[in-house]
């Protein structure tokens, strides 16, 4: 599997993203941001947390606007993988690859700390080594993470199926306790929580390492 | 030219900050303050003097930048 990280002047997760798609088995290159390629061959498209551009007019919103983002957009519709954390999730938004938005967290503080998800679907590259319905224990670190969407929006991600990942102790407003969504195609992952920062034992906790062997999994040529 | 642009949340989006801002006017005795809604004014300078044609540019740099339209409405000013 060939992934590339993306690098944004004010990423900071983006090494990590690298480390942990490297320990599963990944060949990562890191992408600079003025970019406008993506390397030949990649399957899929690490978005990493951090606060590009400072988190300038609204988080995410000039990233999305980058040259390297548009050939993410271009490989997300050629049926490409993406998946976004943290920051990484507000770019997806803010590119419209997934529907909704991240909005300053309700109760106003930045939340730093280990949560308890649920995962909801089992039905995507990200999820399969997971079981339905099981909890698995992730940080987050984030001022922006509470999740906004219309009405008929969070109909269709229900509907579809596509609501990844949810909190089971909310802690920052989420509508429906959404803590990551997938694209129609179920190529396209993001969410706020870091499993890129549990996925050695080191680190405290290894919940997050099945999302990257799945996508071996998936993404491994036969 | 000046042009000022105005985003605002839409209506029906809670705002956490404004919600903050009213709680804390509260607590300074700023009574009857039924509602707070924060947003962001940005400035532009622009070269065009056409006023049709800088408001038509400025709401397309609106729709692809300044005011992310799931969750904000914008208001154009030119002059």
């Amino acid at each position: 599997m060939k992934a590339a990280v993306l690098v944004f002047p004010g990423s900071n997760c983006d090494r990590d993203l690298a480390v942990a798609f490297r320990n599963a088995g990944a060949d990562v290159t890191m992408v600079w941001h003025k970019d406008s390629a993506l390397p030949q061959g990649v399957d899929i498209v690490g978005i990493p947390g951090g606060f590009s551009f400072g988190d300038y007019l609204r988080c995410g919103a000039i990233a999305a606007r980058s040259p390297i983002t548009a050939a993410v957009i271009d490989h997300v519709h050629r049926g490409g993988y993406a998946l976004g954390i943290c920051n990484g999730f507000q770019v997806l938004t803010e590119t419209g690859l997934l529907p909704g938005a991240l909005m300053r967290n309700a109760g106003l503080k930045f939340v730093c700390k280990p949560v308890d998800l649920t995962v909801e679907t089992t039905d995507s590259a990200f999820t399969a080594d997971y079981g339905k319905g099981q909890g698995i224990t992730i940080p987050v670190a984030h001022h922006d993470g509470n999740y906004v969407a219309a009405p008929d929006t969070l109909a269709m991600l229900r509907d579809e199926d596509r609501i990844a990942f949810t909190y089971r102790d909310n802690p920052n407003g989420s509508v429906d306790d959404i803590a990551g969504i997938l694209s129609q195609n179920r190529r396209v992952l993001g969410l706020m929580p870091h499993p890129e920062r549990a996925a050695e034992p080191a680190h405290g906790g290894t919940d997050g390492a099945a999302m990257f062997t799945g996508l071996i999994g998936a993404l491994a040529p036969a | 030219m000046k042009a000022r642009v105005h985003v605002m949340l839409k209506d029906g989006v809670l705002d956490p900050q404004g919600a903050a801002v009213a709680h804390a006017l509260g607590a300074l005795g700023f009574d009857g303050v039924e509602g707070v809604r924060q947003g962001k004014v940005i400035d532009l300078e622009l070269v065009e003097t056409d006023t049709a044609a800088a408001e038509a540019r400025v709401r397309e740099m609106c729709e692809k930048l300044l005011a992310n339209t799931v969750i904000e409405r914008y208001d154009i000013e030119i002059g």
